[in-house]
């Protein structure tokens, strides 16, 4: 049998007991000693799913700082004025995701008045970003600084737009956590899970905020 | 088990009843596999219609088309073909074909359809992120083929979309509106993509069912695992160069447009009488396109590559030589496809140097490949072969990666391909291997699996006759393009009558066409194949072709939920074809450890 050196069987399958001169007794067709479980059970299946899709959209934001890179050696490269709200807009939406956490330490209490309380104040600080990011815009093009002024005015409005977008789809699904939440059908422990993936997307979603600044501000 | 069991009568109770939810907006991975694979086949129709039309015009370009002309009057000028209009037949075929057929029926149809089945779970592990995939995807093509009727007509700046011709409106009639429509359709198709990426890896890693280690999964599998990967990875920066070219187009700005664009003698302006665009790099889309697009052609190949190594093994009734090298070969053909964009831009004046680095990489890949082709003929060496339908195509699959792959050895390196860059050579090329095997690959799966989408086998003679007639003429078209394009036949001009060192090759143009006619017509088998057999072909048993994996372990159509008892347990990898020492001639994968004696 030619299949013997790579063979996936293993432990390797016994040679062909049939051939002249091989061993003479019992052959096990199969391994079913090395049970590893099969499925990927270790993983909760959303949790991976999460963990792809940030990913996808990590190598959105790699092609774009390349991008970037690039475009920053060309001569007409004019560097912006940093708006100071920036910093403001920063530290709200950090805090927003402190909130959340705040918020999940008292729910494992299973107070769920508090959980609702800092959930109310993760969504107004994140709504403070999203206005405070607007805001930016705006006091940037009442300084002469528009999408098309020089490419650093391009990519700061490219960058922080589609962040602002990723914020947006995660403000939709913070409005179902909190629908799901007052409903009450899920169970505690399908709340946990809920919660704890939703706050997984949105501290990306802070530290990403924070990449885009620095890197388009920082250096 | 008990709740396995009772997992399956709630799947069952739980199967929707109405039409609208069983079969058009449906949750069910073998439904929405089916809505993607006969979409793609549609738009495959259409995408073909436009080749003929291409080959149609180089073979006879001064005849009087007059009679097309009145099918499609903005494509002709007094019986004669507009270049622009040539210009968007080639731009049209190749997205179509490369995104929306190619990528779409053997990775979103196949995948929906087989991964489930073959990991042993109930469905995909986001049933409501699939079917919003699918018509995600609907919604791309509906763009994409409305955008032949907008202004002046569909995208004309090639599949690759190069900036400053796809990027300024007035270049070509296409980069009107047309380009946006395109980059809408792109949008679409990658978000598409994008949730159906993201089900399939967690579906192969997450859902696999007890005993079915990674290393026990079939290749087809592990093809579809490393796609979505793939797809997750690279998509992404066409996204962003999208949003970005869009952005070019009609806002202003200019991340791949020079400064001192001048058109048709007028300086593109803005409203300060300064030169609007300034200090883009029309290089930078490029780099950003290859880096999606060179994944991308192995998107559509890798599934092609685990269907052959699954029929192979079926239909010549022995075990897959050398299982752990196929994995092996084609990570590295993935992982490489990461390094390796720059071989599409040799010609773009890139240092020698980095050319060098990017022409090691690419010649690095023949060496995965030439592992995959070895065992393909080892598996098959001094085998008892059935001569079915699928094995057909993927023998032909393996004829097409071996002729394909050959000019890309001379194309991966930058001094012969600075010659033969823009030449019908690589059209050649590209045709072979990376549509050819992918196209094959489809057909042979479709033959494969055609009893687990529609509980019916296709018809043999048909399936045959279909084969043949595809094989030759496909060879018959694409094989004397490697001659016209090394005697320096350009890949994109619309009438070859232009240059008189092009003349002399028309007799091999004009033979090219007759052959994709030919090969066009001959798709009418197939089309009538599929239809027949899946309403009045012959009723498939569980497991028709004796073959091993879970997927022939319920019925044909699998019920919803796909098992109608117990998902079974996986005990040894899929290949177990006659092994001497077992009682029979193949041993399924669920098949309960088995003791036998030795010399059985």
């Amino acid at each position: 049998m030619a299949t013997d050196l790579f063979d996936a069987r293993a432990p390797l399958a016994p040679p062909v007991a049939a051939r002249a001169g091989a061993p003479v007794g019992p052959v096990v067709l199969d391994d079913d000693d090395r049970d590893d479980g099969g499925g990927g059970r270790a993983f909760d299946p959303a949790r991976f799913g999460l963990w792809a899709f940030l990913g996808t959209v990590t190598m959105l934001f790699i092609g774009f700082t390349s991008a970037y890179i690039v475009r920053r050696t060309a001569v007409d490269w004019r560097a912006l004025p940093v708006p100071h709200l920036l910093w403001w807009n920063t530290g709200a939406l950090v805090l927003s995701g402190l909130a959340v956490e705040a918020g999940r330490a008292r729910w494992r209490g299973r107070d769920r008045a508090s959980l609702v309380r800092w959930l109310g104040a993760a969504a107004l600080l994140a709504l403070g970003f999203a206005a405070g990011q607007f805001q930016a815009w705006r006091l940037l093009a009442a300084a002469g600084y528009f999408l098309a002024s020089n490419p650093h005015s391009s990519f700061f409005y490219l960058l922080s737009g589609v962040h602002l977008v990723h914020v947006g789809g995660g403000l939709v699904w913070f409005g179902l956590v909190c629908l799901r939440l007052r409903r009450g059908r899920r169970t505690e422990a399908g709340m946990d899970r809920e919660l704890s993936l939703f706050a997984t997307y949105w501290h990306f979603l802070a530290v990403l905020w924070v990449y885009v600044a620095v890197l388009i501000f920082g250096f | 088990m008990a709740h396995s069991e009772a997992h399956a009568a709630e799947a069952h109770a739980h199967a929707p009843q109405a039409f609208i939810w069983r079969y058009v907006f449906s949750k069910d991975h073998k439904v929405i596999g089916i809505q993607y694979y006969v979409t793609a086949m549609m738009m495959a129709l259409i995408a073909g219609l436009l080749a003929m039309l291409i080959r149609v015009q180089l073979a006879w370009p001064e005849k009087d088309w007059s009679s097309l002309q009145k099918i499609i009057p903005a494509g002709y000028t007094s019986g004669v073909m507009n270049p622009e209009f040539y210009a968007m037949l080639f731009t049209m075929h190749g997205t179509i074909m490369v995104f929306f057929v190619l990528s779409t029926a053997p990775v979103s149809g196949f995948g929906n359809i087989l991964i489930p089945l073959q990991v042993g779970a109930r469905d995909m592990a986001f049933p409501f992120l699939n079917g919003l995939s699918f018509w995600t995807f609907f919604c791309g093509c509906v763009t994409i083929l409305y955008s032949f009727f907008v202004g002046a007509g569909a995208a004309a700046a090639g599949w690759t979309s190069y900036p400053p011709l796809s990027a300024l409106r007035g270049a070509v009639p296409g980069s009107d509106t047309g380009q946006t429509f395109w980059i809408v359709a792109m949008v679409f198709f990658i978000a598409s993509f994008t949730m159906g990426g993201l089900n399939f890896v967690t579906t192969i890693v997450n859902l696999r069912t007890k005993g079915l280690s990674m290393m026990r999964l079939p290749l087809t599998l592990w093809a579809m695992f490393l796609v979505a990967i793939l797809g997750l990875l690279a998509f992404p920066a066409l996204t962003g160069a999208s949003l970005m070219l869009l952005l070019d187009r009609h806002f202003g700005t200019s991340f791949f447009l020079p400064t001192g664009l001048v058109l048709n003698n007028a300086p593109i302006l803005g409203p300060d009488g300064q030169f609007l665009h300034k200090g883009g790099s029309p290089l930078l889309w490029q780099h950003l396109f290859w880096f999606l697009g060179h994944p991308e052609v192995y998107i559509l190949m890798l599934p092609a590559l685990g269907f052959t190594s699954d029929i192979l093994t079926t239909f010549c009734r022995k075990a897959l030589f050398g299982y752990k090298a196929m994995v092996g070969a084609m990570v590295a053909i993935a992982g490489l496809s990461f390094i390796v964009w720059g071989h599409h831009m040799f010609v773009s004046g890139m240092s020698p140097y980095l050319g060098m680095a990017f022409a090691v990489g690419t010649i690095l890949i023949a060496v995965p490949s030439a592992v995959k082709v070895f065992n393909w003929l080892a598996t098959l060496w001094n085998s008892r072969i059935q001569y079915k339908t699928p094995m057909l195509w993927a023998m032909g699959v393996v004829s097409l990666f071996i002729s394909g792959g050959l000019s890309g050895i001379w194309l991966g390196q930058s001094a012969p391909d600075i010659q033969f860059h823009d030449t019908f050579f690589v059209v050649a090329h590209f045709h072979l291997i990376m549509a050819g095997a992918a196209l094959f690959g489809v057909f042979g799966a479709t033959a494969m699996w055609f009893p687990k989408m529609f509980g019916r086998t296709m018809n043999e003679t048909l399936g045959k006759t279909h084969f043949w007639l595809t094989f030759v003429t496909y060879y018959g078209t694409f094989f004397p393009m490697h001659y016209i394009g090394l005697a320096g036949h350009m890949r994109r001009i619309y009438d070859p009558y232009q240059y008189a060192f092009l003349k002399p090759l028309q007799p091999i143009n004009e033979f090219i066409t007759v052959s994709a006619l030919i090969l066009g017509l001959s798709q009418i088998v197939f089309f009538v194949n599929f239809f027949w057999s899946a309403f009045k072909g012959q009723k498939a048993s569980e497991n028709p072709w004796n073959a091993n994996g879970l997927e022939w372990t319920t019925s044909s159509p699998p019920p919803h939920g796909n098992w109608p008892g117990a998902i079974p347990e996986v005990h040894r990898w899929p290949y177990e074809y006659s092994n001497p020492s077992a009682p029979t001639d193949h041993v399924m994968q669920h098949e309960p450890p088995m003791t036998v004696e030795a010399g059985h």
